[in-house]
């Protein structure tokens, strides 16, 4: 019968109609100003600095080692190093800025950097009016502390910390061996000694 | 299929006149059409802001009353110049560019870079990130077929309804892509040598909890629309395709495979892990757009069949091979075309090392822009209204074919 | 299915049955293995019908074209010679040059739908790359070879003999440069961007008054 396509496919959407007054299945929006979708744990938007303990200049774990400059796709990051007031460089970034204008989210400098002081923050309501000054992020806009790392991704941070914490302490070993050695170094050459003189 | 070797149709030559005076449009002097009516030809430019084009794309159409009798695609609206981009950046960092080629399915431009740098390259993906490309390949499948089907009845004046019920199931797809890369539509997720990270806990179960679900919501579309009388009158014996001139046009992906043609690269090549998976490749009979419809629709079934395999079977262990290196990566000189099963279409990526850390050379084969070779072929005869379903069927996307 | 002859075996019956032809096989050192047929680009359309035509090769399908631009190189190499120097045999140090590039190449992947099987490349290489930049048109044979020519054409600069409509395809018609060469250097037509680089920031200063670029 002509017609009988159309009245199925009506029959579809009438039932699609009132079920999204039944089935959250079917009714899958949310008056978004008001309500927000809870973030993933793996979501992304845009870098922050991760800084330790309560100080967002000293805590910085980056150590202006640039490589996410480098590595950038669209070369939204500029890194300047700290120098001390003899010019020797001090592992501290002076100017840390990203141009989220020109970030494309990717999260490459995120995977390169080797110190785990870079990662991709969820906030994404960051409209401004300024499109110049507004959209290029400065390293005190950009510095986060760990909480909030925690925060945003409770299961990456927690591996994040456990590691470091094992680097830390394979570090701290690595130097109380050698102290050890150097002592029974010591102690040995000072027991030869007698012998040799 | 056995195909007969023809003479191709070779395409009609000049392109369509410039305008004249005020450049909005011009009167072509009088020509008599078919010998029969003497009327106007009219030439109109639809585009590069026509909603049914699918971005910024212009059609240059020479019209005799409604009747289309030349066609011309304008393209370069979007044109980024992608491949001196990644010819000027390393291997990672082409791989969040190629994400935004066909932005509808990031995963498979990914998957598809890839592979290509891993043949450059002698790498091997171990088993595991083989099955999650799988996995990500055919959700990829589905999100970008509902789209296409929703867009299609969306260009012949469906407004909106199936548009957004194929957005509401694409959703869940794409909040499974967010879960696992943290991004819905440019995803980054695959390296060369692997995946850059593992499937997060619990994240099979809401896979499979998704496919589960999609063949109920395939019925609902199928009753929706397959059998709508105006949709078949607007499509059937519409936009014709013959076998002959697809192959030879280089036609890919399901606007082939419309036309009677059984070349389904996932078959042919079997790159990947696809041989361990039983699937069939649906055909269709008369290459118009009603065939280019419902070959989707029947693909997304077989895809829903590749998905429930591979979320059964697939293995624990690593996601990336040890051997590849992410940064520092220069692979020997040398050069490799790698192609893919894209939901478009065939999606090749040539490379060309020097021994240097940047590619020499890096060409992406796009389906889209080579399955618009034949558009005018397709149009001629047709409605001007016809040359939007047309365009609707092929299925592109800009940033794919301008790039 | 019969496995696809080797390129060998290709090159060997293209040579009898396209007579002049001039083939080479250009090796390629990846892991791949992917070689490819140098041919000549006056029987580049002879070789072209005959591999579609052929019964056992039947390359029906054009997947890929693209241009790979090869400036000139000069490489120079220090190499020791003997050499008798008033009649003493020395050992003396010699610089040779060796020329390498110097044109543009199209490169051709062929597939058969028919018999499943391929790829098959197929390259050819311009005389130069300004005045000699001309190549006969595989479009005539593969119609797939029609958007992918104009884009060579487009963005390296290859004219492409022979194809029904060459004009420019992603720049628009009044362009002049290639884009895709290696040389290409983009026009200073800067706009400026709030970064800090100094390399931007150095541009927008010929551009502006300095009260806009700082
Ligand atoms: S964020 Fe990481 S990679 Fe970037 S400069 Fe700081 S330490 Fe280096
Ligand atoms: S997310 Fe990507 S584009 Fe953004 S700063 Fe990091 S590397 Fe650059």
């Amino acid at each position: 019968m002509l017609g009988e396509g159309i009245i199925k496919g009506m029959a579809e959407t009438a039932r699609n109609f009132i079920g999204s007054y039944s089935d959250p299945e079917r009714l899958v929006t949310v008056q978004y100003p008001e309500e927000h979708i809870p973030a993933k744990q793996n979501a992304r938007n845009f870098p922050f600095l991760v800084f330790d303990v309560e100080d967002p200049v000293a805590g910085l774990r980056c150590v202006a080692c640039k490589i996410c400059e480098k590595e950038c796709p669209p070369q939204c990051i500029y890194i300047v190093m700290d120098r001390d007031d003899k010019g020797k460089p001090c592992k501290h970034p002076k100017v840390f800025d990203i141009d989220v204008s020109v970030c494309m989210s990717c999260q490459i400098c995120v995977e390169v950097c080797p110190f785990d002081a870079i990662k991709m923050d969820t906030e994404f309501e960051l409209s401004e009016t300024n499109r110049y000054g507004g959209l290029l992020l400065t390293k005190d806009r950009l510095s986060k502390s760990n909480e909030y790392y925690h925060k945003i991704h409770s299961v990456e941070a927690a591996e994040v910390d456990a590691r470091l914490a094992d680097e830390k302490a394979k570090a701290e070993e690595k130097v109380k061996a050698k102290l050890a050695a150097a002592a029974t170094a010591k102690a040995a050459a000072q027991a030869a000694k007698p012998v040799a003189g | 299929m056995k195909t007969t070797v023809v003479e191709p149709p070779v395409p009609s030559g000049a392109p369509v006149g410039l305008p004249a005076g005020d450049g909005r449009f011009s009167l072509l002097p009088k020509t008599s059409f078919d010998g029969r009516v003497e009327t106007e030809l009219l030439e109109v430019a639809m585009g590069p802001h026509h909603p049914s084009t699918h971005g910024v794309f212009r059609m240059d159409v020479v019209l005799d009353g409604e009747t289309i009798v030349k066609l011309k695609p304008v393209f370069g609206y979007l044109h980024r110049n992608h491949e001196k981009i990644a010819e000027n950046v390393s291997y990672l960092a082409s791989i969040p560019y190629t994400d935004r080629l066909d932005y509808l399915c990031s995963m498979t431009n990914n998957w598809a870079y890839a592979l290509s740098v891993e043949k450059l390259a002698g790498l091997e993906p171990p088993e595991r990130a083989e099955y999650i490309r799988v996995i990500m390949a055919e959700l990829t499948r589905l999100a970008n077929h509902v789209c296409l089907i929703g867009f299609l009845a969306q260009d012949m004046g469906a407004l909106g309804t199936p548009l957004m019920y194929g957005f509401r199931e694409r959703e869940k797809i794409l909040d499974l892509f967010e879960a696992l890369s943290g991004s819905r539509m440019m995803c980054n997720y695959m390296r060369f040598g692997g995946c850059r990270l593992d499937l997060p806990p619990g994240w099979v179960r809401e896979a499979r909890v998704v496919v589960d679900n999609f063949p109920k919501f395939l019925e609902e579309f199928d009753n929706l629309l397959s059998g709508n009388e105006i949709l078949m009158a607007r499509t059937q014996g519409v936009g014709v395709l013959t076998a002959e001139l697809a192959v030879n046009a280089g036609i890919t992906g399901p606007m082939l495979r419309a036309s009677g043609v059984n070349y389904d690269i996932r078959k042919v090549d079997r790159y990947g892990i696809y041989d361990r998976f039983e699937f069939r490749v649906p055909l269709g009979d008369h290459g118009d757009v009603y065939d280019r419809y419902m070959i989707r629709l029947l693909e997304m079934w077989e895809s829903l069949k590749i998905l429930r395999q591979a979320l059964d079977d697939i293995p624990e262990g690593p996601v990336m091979d040890p051997n590849a290196k992410i940064r520092n990566f220069k692979p020997k000189p040398g050069e490799c075309y790698e192609r893919i099963e894209g939901p478009k279409g065939e999606l090749g990526f040539y490379l060309v090392s020097d021994g240097g850390a940047n590619p020499y050379r890096y060409r992406v084969r796009p389906p889209s822009l080579v399955n618009l070779t034949v558009l005018e072929d397709m149009c001629l005869g047709h409605n001007v209204a016809d040359a939007v379903a047309i365009l609707g069927s092929v299925d592109i996307v800009l940033g794919e074919v301008d790039r | 299915m019969m496995p696809m002859q080797t390129l060998e075996e290709i090159k060997k019956r293209l040579e009898s049955a396209v007579p002049g032809v001039c083939v080479e096989i250009v090796s390629n050192d990846s892991p791949c293995q992917q070689r490819s047929l140098l041919v000549d680009r006056d029987h580049g359309p002879q070789v072209a019908a005959w591999l579609r035509r052929d019964d056992a090769l039947r390359l029906d399908y054009l997947s890929n074209v693209t241009g790979v631009d090869w400036p000139e190189v000069v490489t120079k190499q220090k190499i020791k010679v003997k050499r008798k120097v008033d009649g003493v045999e020395k050992e003396v140090e010699e610089v040779v040059q060796t020329r390498s590039g110097g044109y543009l190449e199209a490169v051709y992947h062929l597939y058969s739908m028919e018999l499943k099987q391929g790829a098959v490349v197929i390259r050819m290489r311009t005389g130069d790359r300004d005045q000699q930049n001309k190549l006969p048109s595989l479009t005539p044979i593969w119609r797939s070879a029609e958007l992918q020519e104009r884009e060579i054409y487009d963005l390296f600069g290859i004219v492409f003999e022979g194809h029904p409509d060459l004009r420019r395809i992603l720049m628009w018609d009044g362009f002049e440069a290639h884009p895709m060469r290696r040389d290409y250097v983009e026009p200073d037509d800067y706009e400026y961007e709030p970064t800090p680089h100094d390399s931007v920031l150095a541009k927008a200063k010929a551009h502006y008054p300095p009260e806009v670029a700082p």
